[in-house]
């Protein structure tokens, strides 16, 4: 055997950090480091991976419409109430970061008010001290009279909003770097759009630095090697040296795991199905992982532990 | 890797004496490295050069073949690093490891489940490729399980047992079935390689590091070894895929041939959880078989799905004939849909059909296997598109009523759709799992 090989990367990809502490004007406990890398999934040999991928545990602000029974018993009594509902991913799952999700926004889902959001956000910074990702229900206006209120309420506590898409990102981009938060550019399994994106979104004075990339991914089974692939594509480019590529990238995992036929055919396979599309996008790649499972949380968890022990035998 | 014309150009006597039937050397060197003649047509090529030249035009990952017929398992034969530079050719073998230790009929419960491991996916089958015995004592009870699987199952064989006594007679039983033999190492690198050849079967090697491996494959190798299968002591996930990574870098990107096999992992976990996903990782990252222990139909099933997406070709989406298909007892009152020629979305539209028990007739447009989204895009599921299938597989003469249902997402296609084919347009649901109801309600 000839020496090892190694590549000469050009670059690292951004870090995120998310969430401020009272040192940083906020109030979290503390902050939530993402990206970062300087070579591919898990090569310590070859670079540096100073920031392990995080699970934030998704959750919503009504009743969600499309989970099933499953996933609804796994957190009980709490389920649909977001603060009880959060409260109980802290406190019993040790949950470091939570993803929710404003679908209550949206007209179809009841509607609620920018008011009734930006005051749900603010009692959730009371309740827990984790920092937060907050997406928007998906419907263009109204997130754009919802998501300015919300970042608003969060001021200061540099969380991560979403989604800025090509056809309306000027609105949220604006609240985003007014209210001192990170945001998530949508790019549909496309490279290009995803970096044109970026420079939009830096064009409007919001430093690459502060997003995180969402390439859209399929479920094991449902498109899960596009996204795969996509995640590889855009890693390699980023490390050779496109800054416009070099952000972390965040995966809803539970929303798309959980849509699968094999996920709600059979009980316990719906963890399964979102533990194996955490674990393949984990290895293209992944910084941010929204699950929605408490065991398919705690699994993944440990293999990412596993993973980060970098001198092992 | 292979060689360019000019390199191998250099290799050759450089006499232009026309007996290969070109005009020079360089035209013959051209002809080779087009691969469209054989070394054979130069009588004067020296035995170096030749051997260069033969070994530039093996692949740089040898292609391992085990068992026979039907359940032959092929691995190998790798290209690339990355799926999307050019595809995975050879799907990762997925295997079980049955120990000795157990009772005869426990063995035989295993393996016949391990026969049931079998799947259909997007119109593919799936199915697991492996079922290894592995030695805990003597080597007569080795024996006794070896025939029990070789009686049991059709899956190819593997024989866990670094036991030259108990390895033998094992391989006796099962000579005609190319079995895999687990495994060689430094203390016994001769005799297997003995074996091997005797018995025609493939052999792994092991060893602690990637380096002594290489070692090990070149002696192997020059014993007249060469279906072998590589791999590495038990280590940490992460030091295991940069071992993967390394060794298949090592083998595309400089040529090294002692490290050019398919590789082996051997998943020691006993949590199922985190030894699915230990299998997943490495069925990902460039492993040619995976051994573990679990059993579960739902362990196979993800770890086959999961196989499927990263060894599909990137370039050609997994796609069906287009046609007319009916669901069920279709007939002339039945309502029709209209989809695309992607497997995926076919299937998954198929399966909500079926389940709605409603007769219906699924037309798949051929989009080139694109999604109806991207099909949509890029211009291939248009109206046209849509009455030209509609024409095309003569739709009108099956049913009474021309009512088509697209899908949700194509609603925009509506007005345009119904001028052009005549028919009534309906616009179903956006995802698939809406079809059941949609249909009852209809
Ligand atoms: S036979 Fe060999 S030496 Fe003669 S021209 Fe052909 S390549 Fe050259």
């Amino acid at each position: 055997m000839a020496e090892v090989i190694l590549e000469k990367w050009q670059q690292a990809v951004s870090t995120v950090n998310i969430g401020a502490t009272r040192a940083d004007g906020g109030s979290r406990s503390h902050v939530v480091k993402v990206g970062g890398e300087s070579t591919l999934p898990f090569l310590f040999s070859e670079g540096s991976l100073p920031n392990r991928p995080v699970i934030a545990f998704e959750l919503c602000d009504i009743v969600p419409a499309d989970w099933p029974q499953e996933l609804a018993s796994a957190y009980g009594a709490g389920f649909g109430d977001p603060l009880s509902w959060a409260q109980k991913c802290v406190k019993e799952y040790q949950a470091k970061i939570l993803c929710l999700r404003l679908q209550g926004a949206h007209p179809d889902f009841g509607n609620k008010s920018a008011e009734e959001e930006a005051g749900l956000i603010s009692a959730l910074l009371k309740k827990v001290d984790v920092p937060l990702i907050i997406l928007g229900c998906g419907d263009d206006a109204k997130d754009n009279l919802v998501l300015p209120a919300v970042c608003q309420a969060a001021k200061g506590e540099r969380c991560l909003i979403g989604e800025a898409v090509q056809d309306n990102y000027k609105t949220l981009v604006a609240s985003v770097l007014a209210d001192g938060h990170n945001i998530i550019a949508q790019s549909p399994i496309d490279i290009n759009i995803a970096k044109q994106l970026n420079i939009l979104i830096s064009d409007m004075g919001l430093a690459l630095e502060k997003i995180v990339i969402n390439p859209t991914i399929g479920a094991l089974g449902y498109g899960l090697e596009y996204a795969y692939s996509i995640m590889e594509r855009s890693r390699l480019a980023a490390l050779a040296g496109d800054k416009t590529m070099a952000c972390p990238f965040i995966a809803y995992v539970g929303q798309e795991a959980w849509r699968a036929k094999e996920a709600r055919a059979e009980a316990g396979q719906g963890i399964i199905w979102e533990m194996l599309t955490a674990t393949a996008l984990i290895q293209a790649g992944a910084d941010i992982l929204v699950m929605r499972h408490p065991l398919a949380v705690e699994k993944a968890n440990n293999y990412i532990e596993e993973l980060m022990r970098t001198n092992g035998v | 890797m292979a060689l360019s014309g000019l390199d191998i150009y250099k290799l050759l006597p450089k006499t232009n004496c026309r007996e290969c039937g070109f005009v020079t050397c360089l035209a013959f060197a051209m002809a080779l490295a087009k691969k469209s003649i054989s070394i054979d047509k130069c009588p004067y090529l020296t035995p170096e050069a030749k051997k260069a030249l033969e070994e530039s035009s093996l692949p740089p990952i040898k292609l391992v073949t085990l068992g026979t017929g039907e359940n032959k398992l092929e691995v190998g034969n790798e290209s690339v690093m990355f799926r999307h530079e050019e595809k995975f050719h050879h799907p990762c073998g997925l295997g079980f490891i049955i120990e000795d230790s157990l009772k005869d009929a426990e063995i035989k419960e295993r393996l016949e489940r391990i026969n049931k491991l079998k799947f259909e996916r997007v119109g593919q089958a799936l199915n697991v490729s492996l079922a290894a015995i592995r030695q805990n004592g003597e080597a007569k009870r080795f024996r006794e399980a070896v025939k029990l699987a070789a009686d049991n199952t059709n899956l190819a064989l593997a024989l866990m047992s670094s036991d030259l006594a108990a390895i033998r007679p094992a391989l006796e039983l099962i000579k005609e079935r190319r079995p895999l033999i687990y495994s060689a190492a430094k203390d016994n690198l001769a005799e297997m390689a003995k074996l091997a050849k005797e018995f025609k079967a493939a052999l792994v090697v092991s060893a602690p590091e990637l380096e002594a491996l290489s070692g090990l494959a070149k002696e192997l190798s020059n014993q007249g070894v060469n279906d072998l299968i590589l791999e590495i002591g038990k280590k940490s996930i992460s030091a295991r895929i940069w071992d993967l990574t390394q060794q298949r870098r090592q083998a595309l990107k400089k040529s090294i041939r002692s490290l050019g096999y398919p590789s082996l992992v051997v998943v020691d976990e006993k949590d199922p959880y985190e030894e699915t996903i230990q299998a997943a990782t490495y069925i990902s990252k460039y492993a040619g078989i995976v051994l573990i222990k679990g059993i579960e139909p739902w362990q196979a099933l993800s770890l086959l799905t999961l196989r499927q997406n990263i060894y599909t070709d990137p370039q050609k989406p997994l796609q069906i004939e287009p046609n007319l298909y009916a669901v069920g007892q279709a007939n002339e009152k039945s309502p029709v849909l209209v989809t695309t020629n992607f497997s995926l979305t076919y299937y998954t539209v198929l399966g909500e059909v079926e389940a709605s028990k409603v007769p219906a007739y699924v037309i798949s447009v051929d989009t080139e296997g694109m999604s109806v989204l991207t099909a949509w895009a890029a211009e291939k599921f248009t109206p046209e598109k849509i009455t030209e299938a509609l024409n095309k597989f003569g739709v009108k003469d099956k049913v009474s009523r021309t009512r088509l249902i697209i899908p949700g997402y194509v609603a925009v296609l509506s007005g345009d759709l119904e001028d052009k084919s005549g028919w009534q347009i309906l616009v179903g649901p956006k995802e698939a799992s809406g079809i059941p109801s949609f249909l009852k309600n209809l």
